[in-house]
Protein backbone atom coordinates (compact mmCIF):
# COMPACT_ATOMS: atom_id res chain seq x y z
CA UNK A 1 0.00 0.00 0.00
CA UNK A 2 2.85 2.42 0.72
CA UNK A 3 4.79 3.74 -2.26
CA UNK A 4 8.35 2.48 -2.73
CA UNK A 5 9.61 5.85 -1.56
CA UNK A 6 7.52 5.75 1.60
CA UNK A 7 8.64 2.20 2.37
CA UNK A 8 12.22 3.44 2.22
CA UNK A 9 11.29 6.29 4.57
CA UNK A 10 9.85 3.77 7.03
CA UNK A 11 13.12 1.84 7.05
CA UNK A 12 15.05 5.06 7.70
CA UNK A 13 12.74 6.03 10.55
CA UNK A 14 13.02 2.62 12.20
CA UNK A 15 16.78 3.13 12.52
CA UNK A 16 16.24 6.08 14.85
CA UNK A 17 14.68 3.99 17.60
CA UNK A 18 15.53 0.77 19.42
CA UNK A 19 11.98 -0.61 18.90
CA UNK A 20 9.77 -0.67 15.81
CA UNK A 21 6.83 0.41 17.95
CA UNK A 22 8.50 3.82 18.39
CA UNK A 23 8.22 4.32 14.65
CA UNK A 24 4.42 4.22 14.91
CA UNK A 25 3.71 7.96 15.15
CA UNK A 26 6.10 8.92 12.33
CA UNK A 27 4.78 6.07 10.14
CA UNK A 28 1.20 7.19 10.76
CA UNK A 29 2.25 10.65 9.56
CA UNK A 30 3.58 9.10 6.36
CA UNK A 31 0.30 7.22 5.99
CA UNK A 32 -1.74 10.36 6.46
CA UNK A 33 0.40 12.16 3.90
CA UNK A 34 -0.13 9.42 1.32
CA UNK A 35 -3.80 8.63 1.95
CA UNK A 36 -5.10 11.89 3.41
CA UNK A 37 -6.67 10.09 6.35
CA UNK A 38 -6.25 6.93 8.36
CA UNK A 39 -8.85 4.31 7.59
CA UNK A 40 -9.27 0.97 9.31
CA UNK A 41 -7.48 -0.68 6.37
CA UNK A 42 -4.54 1.68 6.74
CA UNK A 43 -4.39 0.94 10.47
CA UNK A 44 -4.28 -2.79 9.75
CA UNK A 45 -1.58 -2.25 7.14
CA UNK A 46 0.57 -0.14 9.49
CA UNK A 47 0.07 -2.69 12.28
CA UNK A 48 1.37 -5.45 10.03
CA UNK A 49 4.22 -3.32 8.72
CA UNK A 50 5.53 -2.63 12.23
CA UNK A 51 4.55 -5.95 13.77
CA UNK A 52 2.09 -4.40 16.22
CA UNK A 53 -1.40 -5.51 17.26
CA UNK A 54 -4.15 -3.72 15.33
CA UNK A 55 -5.76 -2.78 18.64
CA UNK A 56 -2.63 -0.88 19.64
CA UNK A 57 -2.54 1.08 16.40
CA UNK A 58 -6.26 1.83 16.70
CA UNK A 59 -5.72 3.05 20.26
CA UNK A 60 -2.96 5.40 19.17
CA UNK A 61 -4.72 6.77 16.08
CA UNK A 62 -7.84 7.58 18.08
CA UNK A 63 -5.87 9.18 20.92
CA UNK A 64 -4.15 11.85 18.82
CA UNK A 65 -6.44 14.49 17.35
CA UNK A 66 -4.28 15.30 14.34
CA UNK A 67 -4.70 11.89 12.74
CA UNK A 68 -7.79 12.19 10.57
CA UNK A 69 -10.22 9.40 11.34
CA UNK A 70 -12.35 10.27 8.32
CA UNK A 71 -11.60 11.90 4.96
CA UNK A 72 -11.01 15.63 5.06
CA UNK A 73 -11.32 18.23 2.35
CA UNK A 74 -8.46 19.44 0.22
CA UNK A 75 -8.16 22.41 2.56
CA UNK A 76 -8.45 21.57 6.23
CA UNK A 77 -9.28 24.83 7.97
CA UNK A 78 -8.49 24.67 11.67
CA UNK A 79 -9.65 27.57 13.77
CA UNK A 80 -8.09 28.07 17.20
CA UNK A 81 -10.69 29.33 19.69
CA UNK A 82 -8.63 29.07 22.86
CA UNK A 83 -8.43 32.05 25.24
CA UNK A 84 -5.93 34.35 23.48
CA UNK A 85 -7.65 33.83 20.12
CA UNK A 86 -11.14 34.07 21.66
CA UNK A 87 -10.26 37.45 23.20
CA UNK A 88 -9.45 38.73 19.73
CA UNK A 89 -12.45 37.43 17.80
CA UNK A 90 -11.90 33.73 17.09
CA UNK A 91 -15.53 32.74 17.62
CA UNK A 92 -16.71 35.52 15.30
CA UNK A 93 -14.24 34.20 12.72
CA UNK A 94 -15.52 30.67 13.18
CA UNK A 95 -19.12 31.78 12.77
CA UNK A 96 -18.15 33.70 9.66
CA UNK A 97 -16.46 30.65 8.15
CA UNK A 98 -19.49 28.48 8.86
CA UNK A 99 -21.67 30.92 6.93
CA UNK A 100 -19.17 31.47 4.13
CA UNK A 101 -18.59 27.76 3.56
CA UNK A 102 -22.17 26.73 4.34
CA UNK A 103 -21.07 24.01 6.74
CA UNK A 104 -20.90 23.54 10.50
CA UNK A 105 -17.79 22.88 12.54
CA UNK A 106 -16.64 19.31 11.96
CA UNK A 107 -18.15 19.12 8.48
CA UNK A 108 -16.73 18.99 4.96
CA UNK A 109 -18.15 20.75 1.91
CA UNK A 110 -19.87 18.34 -0.55
CA UNK A 111 -17.17 19.02 -3.18
CA UNK A 112 -14.56 17.81 -0.63
CA UNK A 113 -12.76 21.10 -0.88
CA UNK A 114 -13.03 22.45 2.67
CA UNK A 115 -13.21 20.86 6.11
CA UNK A 116 -13.84 23.18 9.07
CA UNK A 117 -12.49 22.22 12.48
CA UNK A 118 -12.31 24.03 15.81
CA UNK A 119 -8.95 23.34 17.46
CA UNK A 120 -7.12 24.00 20.71
CA UNK A 121 -4.25 26.45 21.20
CA UNK A 122 -1.92 26.48 18.18
CA UNK A 123 0.87 28.40 19.94
CA UNK A 124 0.29 31.57 17.99
CA UNK A 125 -1.20 33.68 20.77
CA UNK A 126 0.88 36.77 20.01
CA UNK A 127 -0.62 36.93 16.52
CA UNK A 128 -4.13 35.86 17.48
CA UNK A 129 -6.57 34.97 16.14
CA UNK A 130 -4.92 32.24 14.13
CA UNK A 131 -6.25 29.83 11.53
CA UNK A 132 -4.30 26.86 10.24
CA UNK A 133 -4.95 25.61 6.70
CA UNK A 134 -3.31 22.23 6.16
CA UNK A 135 0.29 22.85 7.35
CA UNK A 136 0.27 26.64 7.15
CA UNK A 137 -0.54 29.24 9.80
CA UNK A 138 -2.51 32.36 8.91
CA UNK A 139 -2.09 34.86 11.71
CA UNK A 140 -3.90 38.02 12.89
CA UNK A 141 -6.99 36.88 10.98
CA UNK A 142 -9.92 39.21 10.48
CA UNK A 143 -13.12 38.44 8.59
CA UNK A 144 -11.76 40.46 5.66
CA UNK A 145 -8.57 38.45 5.55
CA UNK A 146 -10.52 35.21 5.85
CA UNK A 147 -12.80 36.23 2.99
CA UNK A 148 -9.79 36.84 0.75
CA UNK A 149 -8.18 33.57 1.79
CA UNK A 150 -11.31 31.49 1.12
CA UNK A 151 -11.85 33.15 -2.22
CA UNK A 152 -8.27 32.51 -3.21
CA UNK A 153 -8.53 28.85 -2.20
CA UNK A 154 -11.91 28.48 -3.94
CA UNK A 155 -10.53 29.70 -7.25
CA UNK A 156 -8.14 26.80 -7.38
CA UNK A 157 -10.02 24.29 -9.56
CA UNK A 158 -7.64 21.36 -9.22
CA UNK B 1 15.10 47.48 34.18
CA UNK B 2 17.61 46.90 31.41
CA UNK B 3 16.53 44.71 28.54
CA UNK B 4 19.16 42.00 28.25
CA UNK B 5 18.84 39.49 25.46
CA UNK B 6 20.52 36.13 25.86
CA UNK B 7 18.45 34.21 23.31
CA UNK B 8 16.44 36.43 21.00
CA UNK B 9 19.39 38.63 20.07
CA UNK B 10 19.02 41.45 17.58
CA UNK B 11 21.19 39.82 14.95
CA UNK B 12 19.70 39.41 11.46
CA UNK B 13 19.78 35.92 9.92
CA UNK B 14 20.99 34.36 13.18
CA UNK B 15 19.25 31.13 12.23
CA UNK B 16 21.95 30.53 9.62
CA UNK B 17 24.95 28.63 10.94
CA UNK B 18 27.54 30.99 9.41
CA UNK B 19 25.94 33.93 11.16
CA UNK B 20 25.63 32.02 14.42
CA UNK B 21 29.29 30.99 14.26
CA UNK B 22 30.41 34.51 13.35
CA UNK B 23 28.73 35.70 16.54
CA UNK B 24 30.51 33.24 18.79
CA UNK B 25 28.20 30.31 18.18
CA UNK B 26 29.35 26.78 19.08
CA UNK B 27 32.30 28.13 21.07
CA UNK B 28 30.46 27.15 24.27
CA UNK B 29 30.21 23.59 22.95
CA UNK B 30 33.95 23.59 22.28
CA UNK B 31 34.57 24.86 25.81
CA UNK B 32 32.16 22.34 27.34
CA UNK B 33 33.80 19.41 25.58
CA UNK B 34 37.03 20.39 27.30
CA UNK B 35 35.34 20.26 30.71
CA UNK B 36 34.36 17.25 32.77
CA UNK B 37 30.62 16.48 32.68
CA UNK B 38 30.38 17.11 36.43
CA UNK B 39 31.97 20.53 36.04
CA UNK B 40 29.27 21.47 33.55
CA UNK B 41 26.54 20.32 35.91
CA UNK B 42 28.15 22.34 38.72
CA UNK B 43 28.26 25.43 36.53
CA UNK B 44 24.57 25.06 35.64
CA UNK B 45 23.74 24.53 39.32
CA UNK B 46 25.67 27.70 40.17
CA UNK B 47 23.74 29.64 37.55
CA UNK B 48 20.47 28.95 39.36
CA UNK B 49 18.79 28.16 36.01
CA UNK B 50 15.28 26.78 36.49
CA UNK B 51 13.19 24.99 33.88
CA UNK B 52 11.21 27.21 31.54
CA UNK B 53 8.53 24.67 30.67
CA UNK B 54 6.25 25.52 33.56
CA UNK B 55 7.46 23.80 36.73
CA UNK B 56 10.64 25.90 37.27
CA UNK B 57 12.61 22.92 38.54
CA UNK B 58 16.37 23.61 39.01
CA UNK B 59 18.04 22.39 35.81
CA UNK B 60 21.45 21.51 37.25
CA UNK B 61 19.82 19.41 39.94
CA UNK B 62 17.74 17.58 37.34
CA UNK B 63 20.89 16.73 35.41
CA UNK B 64 22.66 15.54 38.56
CA UNK B 65 19.98 12.84 39.05
CA UNK B 66 21.29 11.00 35.98
CA UNK B 67 23.20 7.85 36.99
CA UNK B 68 26.83 7.50 35.95
CA UNK B 69 26.68 3.96 34.58
CA UNK B 70 27.22 2.63 31.10
CA UNK B 71 23.57 2.13 30.12
CA UNK B 72 22.22 4.02 27.10
CA UNK B 73 20.95 7.47 28.11
CA UNK B 74 18.65 9.92 26.44
CA UNK B 75 18.06 13.64 26.34
CA UNK B 76 14.67 14.85 25.20
CA UNK B 77 14.07 18.40 24.08
CA UNK B 78 10.50 19.26 24.93
CA UNK B 79 9.17 21.40 22.08
CA UNK B 80 5.58 20.28 22.51
CA UNK B 81 4.57 23.85 23.26
CA UNK B 82 0.84 23.62 23.91
CA UNK B 83 -0.01 25.56 27.05
CA UNK B 84 -2.57 28.16 25.95
CA UNK B 85 -0.92 31.59 25.96
CA UNK B 86 2.54 30.16 25.22
CA UNK B 87 4.40 30.76 21.96
CA UNK B 88 8.05 31.24 22.92
CA UNK B 89 9.68 27.97 21.89
CA UNK B 90 8.63 28.49 18.32
CA UNK B 91 10.29 31.95 18.43
CA UNK B 92 13.56 30.34 19.58
CA UNK B 93 13.40 27.70 16.85
CA UNK B 94 12.68 30.37 14.26
CA UNK B 95 15.18 33.01 15.35
CA UNK B 96 17.99 31.11 17.04
CA UNK B 97 17.76 27.34 16.45
CA UNK B 98 21.50 26.77 16.76
CA UNK B 99 21.59 28.07 20.32
CA UNK B 100 18.98 25.44 21.18
CA UNK B 101 21.00 22.75 19.39
CA UNK B 102 24.21 23.87 21.09
CA UNK B 103 22.52 23.84 24.50
CA UNK B 104 21.12 20.37 23.85
CA UNK B 105 24.56 19.08 22.80
CA UNK B 106 26.15 20.45 25.97
CA UNK B 107 23.37 18.93 28.08
CA UNK B 108 23.76 15.56 26.35
CA UNK B 109 27.50 15.60 27.02
CA UNK B 110 26.93 16.55 30.68
CA UNK B 111 24.47 13.73 31.33
CA UNK B 112 26.15 11.19 29.06
CA UNK B 113 23.34 10.85 26.51
CA UNK B 114 24.09 9.33 23.11
CA UNK B 115 20.76 10.23 21.54
CA UNK B 116 18.67 13.40 21.59
CA UNK B 117 15.04 13.42 20.55
CA UNK B 118 13.30 16.72 19.92
CA UNK B 119 9.60 16.18 20.57
CA UNK B 120 7.81 18.93 18.68
CA UNK B 121 4.08 19.54 18.48
CA UNK B 122 2.52 18.21 15.30
CA UNK B 123 1.18 21.57 14.13
CA UNK B 124 4.63 23.22 14.04
CA UNK B 125 5.45 21.96 10.53
CA UNK B 126 7.18 25.19 9.51
CA UNK B 127 9.33 25.18 12.64
CA UNK B 128 10.16 21.49 12.25
CA UNK B 129 11.61 22.29 8.83
CA UNK B 130 13.63 25.22 10.19
CA UNK B 131 14.99 23.07 12.99
CA UNK B 132 15.77 20.10 10.74
CA UNK B 133 17.63 22.44 8.43
CA UNK B 134 19.67 23.76 11.36
CA UNK B 135 20.37 20.20 12.56
CA UNK B 136 21.58 19.25 9.06
CA UNK B 137 23.87 22.29 9.01
CA UNK B 138 25.29 21.37 12.41
CA UNK B 139 25.87 17.74 11.29
CA UNK B 140 27.72 18.95 8.20
CA UNK B 141 30.08 21.04 10.33
CA UNK B 142 30.83 18.25 12.76
CA UNK B 143 28.91 19.62 15.76
CA UNK B 144 26.55 16.64 15.77
CA UNK B 145 27.39 13.02 14.99
CA UNK B 146 30.42 10.89 15.64
CA UNK B 147 33.45 12.16 17.57
CA UNK B 148 32.25 15.75 17.84
CA UNK B 149 35.13 18.22 17.30
CA UNK B 150 37.58 15.40 17.94
CA UNK B 151 36.43 15.01 21.55
CA UNK B 152 35.45 11.38 21.32
CA UNK B 153 31.88 12.33 22.28
CA UNK B 154 29.19 11.21 19.83
CA UNK B 155 25.51 12.04 19.75
CA UNK B 156 22.66 12.03 17.23
CA UNK B 157 19.65 14.34 17.13
CA UNK B 158 16.26 13.26 15.77
CA UNK B 159 13.04 15.23 15.52
CA UNK B 160 9.94 13.34 16.68
CA UNK B 161 6.65 14.87 15.58
CA UNK B 162 3.71 14.87 17.96
CA UNK B 163 0.16 14.54 16.73
CA UNK B 164 -2.06 16.92 18.66
CA UNK B 165 -2.18 15.97 22.33
CA UNK B 166 -1.50 18.63 24.99
CA UNK B 167 -0.79 15.92 27.55
CA UNK B 168 2.36 14.89 25.66
CA UNK B 169 4.04 18.03 27.00
CA UNK B 170 4.01 16.23 30.36
CA UNK B 171 7.39 14.52 30.44
CA UNK B 172 6.30 10.96 31.12
CA UNK B 173 3.42 11.11 28.62
CA UNK B 174 5.94 12.49 26.15
CA UNK B 175 8.16 9.44 26.62
CA UNK B 176 5.20 7.11 26.12
CA UNK B 177 4.44 9.00 22.93
CA UNK B 178 7.99 8.58 21.60
CA UNK B 179 7.70 4.89 22.40
CA UNK B 180 4.73 4.79 20.03
CA UNK B 181 1.92 4.67 22.53
CA UNK B 182 -0.96 6.80 23.72
CA UNK B 183 0.23 9.71 25.83
CA UNK B 184 -0.62 8.35 29.27
CA UNK B 185 1.50 9.88 32.04
CA UNK B 186 3.43 7.40 34.15
CA UNK B 187 3.25 7.05 37.91
CA UNK B 188 6.26 8.72 39.55
CA UNK B 189 8.54 7.56 41.09
CA UNK B 190 10.45 6.14 39.34
CA UNK B 191 11.50 9.45 37.77
CA UNK B 192 12.83 9.64 34.20
CA UNK B 193 16.46 9.82 35.36
CA UNK B 194 16.00 6.33 36.84
CA UNK B 195 13.47 4.86 34.42
CA UNK B 196 12.90 6.91 31.27
CA UNK B 197 12.66 6.09 27.58
CA UNK B 198 12.52 2.31 27.17
CA UNK B 199 13.49 2.13 30.83
CA UNK B 200 16.82 3.91 30.39
CA UNK B 201 17.96 7.07 32.21
CA UNK B 202 16.44 10.10 30.52
CA UNK B 203 16.38 13.85 31.04
CA UNK B 204 13.67 16.04 29.56
CA UNK B 205 14.30 19.79 29.21
CA UNK B 206 12.26 22.56 27.66
CA UNK B 207 13.52 24.38 24.53
CA UNK B 208 14.03 27.69 26.33
CA UNK B 209 15.83 26.03 29.24
CA UNK B 210 18.40 24.47 26.91
CA UNK B 211 18.82 27.66 24.90
CA UNK B 212 20.15 29.28 28.09
CA UNK B 213 22.87 26.68 28.56
CA UNK B 214 25.48 27.95 26.04
CA UNK B 215 25.33 31.38 27.71
CA UNK B 216 25.98 29.83 31.11
CA UNK B 217 28.97 27.85 29.83
CA UNK B 218 30.34 30.86 27.98
CA UNK B 219 29.99 33.45 30.74
CA UNK B 220 29.89 31.28 33.82
CA UNK B 221 27.17 30.27 36.24
CA UNK B 222 27.93 33.09 38.62
CA UNK B 223 27.53 35.75 35.94
CA UNK B 224 24.19 34.26 34.94
CA UNK B 225 22.95 34.01 38.52
CA UNK B 226 23.16 37.80 38.89
CA UNK B 227 20.58 38.48 36.17
CA UNK B 228 17.05 39.18 37.36
CA UNK B 229 15.43 37.74 40.48
CA UNK B 230 18.06 36.11 42.74
CA UNK B 231 16.07 32.93 43.40
CA UNK B 232 14.91 32.57 39.81
CA UNK B 233 17.64 34.15 37.71
CA UNK B 234 18.08 34.74 34.01
CA UNK B 235 15.82 36.04 31.32
CA UNK B 236 12.44 34.68 30.35
CA UNK B 237 10.79 34.97 26.97
CA UNK B 238 7.52 36.40 28.17
CA UNK B 239 4.70 35.96 25.67
CA UNK B 240 2.07 38.63 26.02
CA UNK B 241 -1.30 38.11 24.35
CA UNK B 242 -4.92 39.18 24.68
CA UNK B 243 -6.09 42.79 24.93
CA UNK B 244 -2.75 44.56 24.66
CA UNK B 245 -1.62 46.96 21.97
CA UNK B 246 1.58 45.11 21.15
CA UNK B 247 1.21 41.39 21.73
CA UNK B 248 4.39 39.39 21.26
CA UNK B 249 7.46 37.87 22.87
CA UNK B 250 9.55 40.03 25.19
CA UNK B 251 12.80 38.62 26.51
CA UNK B 252 13.38 40.30 29.86
CA UNK B 253 15.09 39.52 33.14
CA UNK B 254 13.01 37.66 35.68
CA UNK B 255 11.71 39.88 38.44
CA UNK B 256 10.36 42.53 36.10
CA UNK B 257 7.09 44.10 37.25
CA UNK B 258 4.06 42.51 35.61
CA UNK B 259 2.67 46.00 35.09
CA UNK B 260 5.89 47.09 33.33
CA UNK B 261 5.68 44.09 31.07
CA UNK B 262 2.14 45.05 30.11
CA UNK B 263 2.45 48.84 29.93
CA UNK B 264 6.10 49.50 29.08
CA UNK B 265 6.72 46.64 26.70
CA UNK B 266 3.40 45.30 25.40
CA UNK B 267 2.07 48.79 24.75
CA UNK B 268 -0.62 48.84 27.42
CA UNK B 269 -4.25 47.80 27.12
CA UNK B 270 -6.20 48.37 23.90
CA UNK B 271 -8.35 51.51 23.86
CA UNK B 272 -6.90 52.54 27.22
CA UNK B 273 -9.24 50.22 29.05
CA UNK B 274 -8.64 49.04 32.59
CA UNK B 275 -7.42 45.51 33.29
CA UNK B 276 -10.01 43.05 34.47
CA UNK B 277 -7.73 40.05 34.81
CA UNK B 278 -4.32 38.68 33.92
CA UNK B 279 -3.34 35.04 33.45
CA UNK B 280 0.38 35.27 34.25
CA UNK B 281 1.89 32.01 32.97
CA UNK B 282 -0.35 30.08 30.60
CA UNK B 283 -3.90 28.86 31.11
CA UNK B 284 -2.99 26.49 33.96
CA UNK B 285 -2.01 29.41 36.17
CA UNK B 286 -4.95 31.01 38.00
CA UNK B 287 -6.02 34.43 36.72
CA UNK B 288 -5.26 37.43 38.93
CA UNK B 289 -7.80 40.23 39.22
CA UNK B 290 -6.74 43.63 37.91
CA UNK B 291 -6.50 44.88 41.49
CA UNK B 292 -4.14 42.03 42.43
CA UNK B 293 -1.30 42.75 39.99
CA UNK B 294 0.20 45.91 41.46
CA UNK B 295 3.78 45.23 42.62
CA UNK B 296 3.78 41.63 41.39
CA UNK B 297 7.05 40.66 39.72
CA UNK B 298 7.53 37.94 37.12
CA UNK B 299 9.36 35.24 39.04
CA UNK B 300 8.51 32.07 40.89
CA UNK B 301 8.16 33.45 44.43
CA UNK B 302 6.37 36.70 43.69
CA UNK B 303 3.70 35.02 41.59
CA UNK B 304 3.21 32.25 44.12
CA UNK B 305 2.73 34.84 46.84
CA UNK B 306 0.25 36.68 44.64
CA UNK B 307 -1.86 33.55 44.29
CA UNK B 308 -0.76 32.21 40.95
CA UNK B 309 2.33 30.78 39.23
CA UNK B 310 5.06 31.73 36.78
CA UNK B 311 4.21 28.72 34.58
CA UNK B 312 5.49 29.22 31.04
CA UNK B 313 5.57 33.03 31.25
CA UNK B 314 2.66 33.24 28.81
CA UNK B 315 0.77 36.33 29.98
CA UNK B 316 -2.82 36.75 28.84
CA UNK B 317 -4.26 40.21 29.50
CA UNK B 318 -8.01 40.79 29.67
CA UNK B 319 -9.62 44.23 29.67
CA UNK B 320 -12.52 45.45 31.81
CA UNK B 321 -15.15 44.35 29.29
CA UNK B 322 -14.05 40.73 29.35
CA UNK B 323 -16.59 38.10 30.25
CA UNK B 324 -14.64 36.07 32.80
CA UNK B 325 -17.27 33.34 33.01
CA UNK B 326 -16.85 32.76 29.29
CA UNK B 327 -13.06 32.74 29.65
CA UNK B 328 -13.21 30.13 32.41
CA UNK B 329 -15.76 28.16 30.38
CA UNK B 330 -13.24 28.07 27.51
CA UNK B 331 -10.41 27.02 29.80
CA UNK B 332 -12.55 24.24 31.29
CA UNK B 333 -13.42 23.06 27.77
CA UNK B 334 -9.74 22.85 26.93
CA UNK B 335 -8.84 20.65 29.89
CA UNK B 336 -11.84 18.43 29.31
CA UNK B 337 -10.69 17.91 25.72
CA UNK B 338 -7.08 17.33 26.73
CA UNK B 339 -7.53 15.05 29.75
CA UNK B 340 -5.98 11.75 28.65
CA UNK B 341 -8.71 9.82 30.42
CA UNK B 342 -6.44 7.68 32.55
CA UNK B 343 -7.43 8.96 36.04
CA UNK B 344 -11.10 9.07 36.94
CA UNK B 345 -11.07 12.37 38.92
CA UNK B 346 -9.60 14.22 35.95
CA UNK B 347 -11.46 12.40 33.17
CA UNK B 348 -14.85 12.83 34.85
CA UNK B 349 -14.14 16.00 36.82
CA UNK B 350 -13.02 18.09 33.85
CA UNK B 351 -16.21 17.07 32.05
CA UNK B 352 -18.39 17.97 35.01
CA UNK B 353 -16.73 21.35 35.43
CA UNK B 354 -17.25 22.10 31.75
CA UNK B 355 -20.88 20.99 31.83
CA UNK B 356 -21.66 23.14 34.86
CA UNK B 357 -19.95 26.15 33.29
CA UNK B 358 -21.74 25.49 30.00
CA UNK B 359 -25.06 25.48 31.85
CA UNK B 360 -24.19 28.79 33.52
CA UNK B 361 -23.04 30.40 30.26
CA UNK B 362 -26.27 29.29 28.56
CA UNK B 363 -28.40 30.91 31.24
CA UNK B 364 -29.34 27.77 33.18
CA UNK B 365 -27.03 28.26 36.14
CA UNK B 366 -28.15 27.63 39.71
CA UNK B 367 -26.81 29.43 42.81
CA UNK B 368 -25.45 26.17 44.21
CA UNK B 369 -23.43 25.60 41.02
CA UNK B 370 -20.61 27.78 42.33
CA UNK B 371 -20.00 25.62 45.38
CA UNK B 372 -20.39 22.57 43.21
CA UNK B 373 -17.67 23.81 40.84
CA UNK B 374 -15.28 24.37 43.72
CA UNK B 375 -16.14 20.95 45.15
CA UNK B 376 -15.44 19.18 41.85
CA UNK B 377 -12.17 21.11 41.47
CA UNK B 378 -11.13 20.12 45.00
CA UNK B 379 -11.81 16.50 44.22
CA UNK B 380 -9.59 16.56 41.14
CA UNK B 381 -6.73 18.43 42.78
CA UNK B 382 -4.03 16.14 44.13
CA UNK B 383 -5.88 13.00 43.08
CA UNK B 384 -4.34 12.37 39.69
CA UNK B 385 -1.14 10.83 38.32
CA UNK B 386 0.05 13.98 36.59
CA UNK B 387 -0.27 17.73 36.95
CA UNK B 388 -3.01 18.13 34.34
CA UNK B 389 -5.61 17.52 37.03
CA UNK B 390 -4.30 20.38 39.15
CA UNK B 391 -3.87 22.55 36.07
CA UNK B 392 -7.54 22.01 35.26
CA UNK B 393 -8.77 22.51 38.82
CA UNK B 394 -6.89 25.62 39.92
CA UNK B 395 -8.04 28.15 37.29
CA UNK B 396 -11.67 27.22 37.95
CA UNK B 397 -11.42 27.09 41.73
CA UNK B 398 -9.66 30.45 41.98
CA UNK B 399 -11.73 31.83 39.13
CA UNK B 400 -14.97 31.23 41.02
CA UNK B 401 -13.45 32.90 44.10
CA UNK B 402 -11.98 35.89 42.34
CA UNK B 403 -14.77 36.59 39.86
CA UNK B 404 -17.72 35.46 41.94
CA UNK B 405 -19.75 38.58 41.14
CA UNK B 406 -19.63 37.81 37.43
CA UNK B 407 -20.89 34.31 38.07
CA UNK B 408 -23.66 35.56 40.34
CA UNK B 409 -24.86 38.00 37.70
CA UNK B 410 -25.04 35.24 35.12
CA UNK B 411 -27.01 33.04 37.46
CA UNK B 412 -29.31 35.80 38.71
CA UNK B 413 -30.28 37.11 35.30
CA UNK B 414 -30.40 33.63 33.78
CA UNK B 415 -29.07 35.01 30.58
CA UNK B 416 -25.97 35.74 28.65
CA UNK B 417 -26.27 39.51 28.98
CA UNK B 418 -22.60 39.75 29.78
CA UNK B 419 -21.49 38.04 26.60
CA UNK B 420 -19.51 40.42 24.48
CA UNK B 421 -20.65 40.74 20.91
Amino acid sequence: MFTEENLKKVEEIKKRYPTSQAALLPVLWIAQEQFGWISEDVMRYVAELLGLPYSHVYGVVTFYTMYNKKPVGKYHIQVCTNVSCMLRGAYENLEYLEKKLGIKVGQTTPDMKFTLTEVECLGSCGTAPVVQVNDDYYEDMSKEKLEKLIEQLSRDRK
Amino acid sequence: MEQIKLILKDIPELHRIEVYEANGGYSALRKALGMKPDEIIEEVKKSGLRGRGGAAFPTGMKWSFMPKDSRPKYLIVNADEGEPGTFKDRAIIEKNPHQLIEGALIAAYAIGAQTIYVYIRGEYVKWMKILQNAIDEAYSRGYIGKNILGSGFSVDIYIHRGAGAYICGEESALMESIEGKRGYPRVKPPFPAQYGLWGYPTTINNVETLANVPVIIEKGGEWYSKIGAPKHPGTILFGVSGHVNKPGIYELPTGILLTDLIYKYAGGVRNNKKIKAVIPGGSSTPALRGDQIEGVTMDFDSLRNAGSMIGTGGVIVMDEDTDMVKVLWRIAKFYWHESCGQCTPCREGTGWMFKILDRIVKGGGRPEDLDLLVSVANNIEGNTICALGDAAAWPIKFGVQRFREDFEKYIKFKSTVLVEK
